[in-house]
């Protein structure tokens, strides 16, 4: 199970068709069953039963995820992929240690990747669409695979696949999303019913 | 939050409308007026009508005029939102936009510009999906624009249930064509909506067709009641 990880301003709101719904989509697409969570709903089970996690963008006005940091300390324990995209992205620098920046994207950018990697193999460089007054400075542990004109794009943790992903990849570069589901391996001895 | 809804009169800004009255305050629907027919950024065909889907809808109506031009649009929309925020004091607005960046980026950066929240809630939709849950939800809505070769002078004008919207999204497979005509392919006029107080009835209409191209005017309508 993919868990869907909802940073918007509250649980059920008018972003969640915007930012949650399209991620889900691609996720089932792809024949992954997917739980969508709000980040402030999040049980202990719900982490333990899931192969990856995506935590999705929000609306460009909220920031609100930021002030609850708390409710992400399970990240840094989460033995499975992770994919933050945008606020996501804000959300696992915040929690290991980086910081964030004003620096606006808005519409279609040139993504140059600069440094190889299994999620972007055979990309050197493509058009993304981006959505954010944010941007991030990554901490030591995380290196930049993929940069535009507003800064960090994609990052990886060293030795661990979290990424951040700071453009949309669910508008027009669906793929990135694909190939990250194919890190995501079913736990061993886990399923929702022995929980 | 209150919201503003980007309104053109046609199926996505009505039901992008419906979908945020669900979740927030919809405090008034905003239409730019382009006298340009060819308007890259908006819709076109009988949107002076807007003003009687506003009264069927309850709904005050900011309109403002636009000559259509391409990137002046964009200082015309933001003159019509801003003055969504001084007469009915929006936070945000709502756009139909399902996978136009072009138009998606335009609003988004009007919205960054004049500090508001932006919602898309027809976004990445699938859209046949998009336009079954249009038509189950008791949309009423017909054609009043054709602009791609599979449309022949028939269409012009014929309401959209569920048997033609089988032979639309047959048509758009064959002719490889956006089944929800986000591309201009063609245009709608929303006639009923869940949300609307009183249905539009179409007392006069004349269609003006060539070449796949064509417009059905709403010469005369009048509300009555559902």
């Amino acid at each position: 199970m993919i868990l869907v990880v909802d940073l918007s301003y509250r649980p059920g709101s008018l972003s969640l068709d915007e930012f949650v719904a399209p991620v889900e989509r691609i996720v089932q697409k792809e024949g992954h069953p997917t739980r969508i969570r709000h980040y402030t709903n999040l049980s202990r089970q719900d982490i333990a039963s899931a192969d990856g996690a995506i935590l999705c963008g929000t609306a460009m006005k909220d920031f609100g995820y930021l002030e609850g940091m708390e409710k992400f300390a399970w990240l840094l324990s989460f033995p499975c992929p992770v994919l933050g995209i945008c606020a996501g992205m804000q959300v696992l620098v915040r929690a290991y240690g980086g910081d964030v920046h004003r620096k606006t994207g808005i519409g279609m950018a040139e993504q140059q990747v600069v440094a190889p990697d299994p999620l972007l193999a055979g990309r050197e460089g493509f058009p993304a669409y981006e959505l954010h007054c944010l941007s991030v400075v990554p901490p030591p542990s995380f290196m930049i695979l993929a940069t535009s004109v507003s800064g960090a794009q994609i990052i990886r943790q060293k030795d661990r696949p979290v990424y951040g992903v700071m453009f949309h990849p669910e508008v027009r570069n669906e793929w990135l999303i694909r190939r990250f589901l194919s890190l995501c391996r079913p736990r061993k001895g886990q399923s929702d019913e022995l929980m | 939050m209150k919201l503003g809804v980007l309104f053109s009169g046609g199926k996505d800004s009505a039901f992008a409308c419906h979908k945020a009255m669900e979740k927030e305050e919809v405090a008034c629907l905003i239409s730019v007026l382009p006298s340009n027919p060819d308007s890259y950024l908006f819709h076109t065909p009988n949107i002076s009508l807007t003003t009687l889907q506003a009264e069927a809808a309850g709904l005050p109506l900011v309109a403002v005029g636009s000559e259509g031009v391409e990137e002046a649009e964009v200082a015309d929309l933001s003159r019509a939102i801003s003055r969504g925020v001084e007469e009915h004091g929006i936070e945000g607005v709502v756009t139909g936009a399902i996978h136009s960046v072009y138009q998606a980026t335009r609003i988004q950066r009007v919205c960054h510009s004049l500090d508001l929240w932006c919602f898309n809630p027809l976004w990445q939709r699938d859209e046949e999906e998009y336009l079954d849950e249009v038509v189950s939800s008791g949309f009423r809505f017909l054609i009043s624009g054709i602009s791609a070769a599979p449309f022949g002078e028939a269409w012009l004008g014929k309401e959209v249930d569920p048997g033609t919207l089988d032979t639309l999204k047959a048509m758009a497979r064959r002719h490889r064509m956006n089944p929800a005509g986000e591309g201009g392919e063609y245009e709608t006029f929303v006639l009923d909506a869940p949300f609307f107080r009183k249905r539009i009835d179409v007392l006069r209409a004349s269609g003006e067709y060539h070449e796949h191209h064509g417009t059905y005017r709403i010469e005369d309508a009048r509300l009555v009641a559902k």
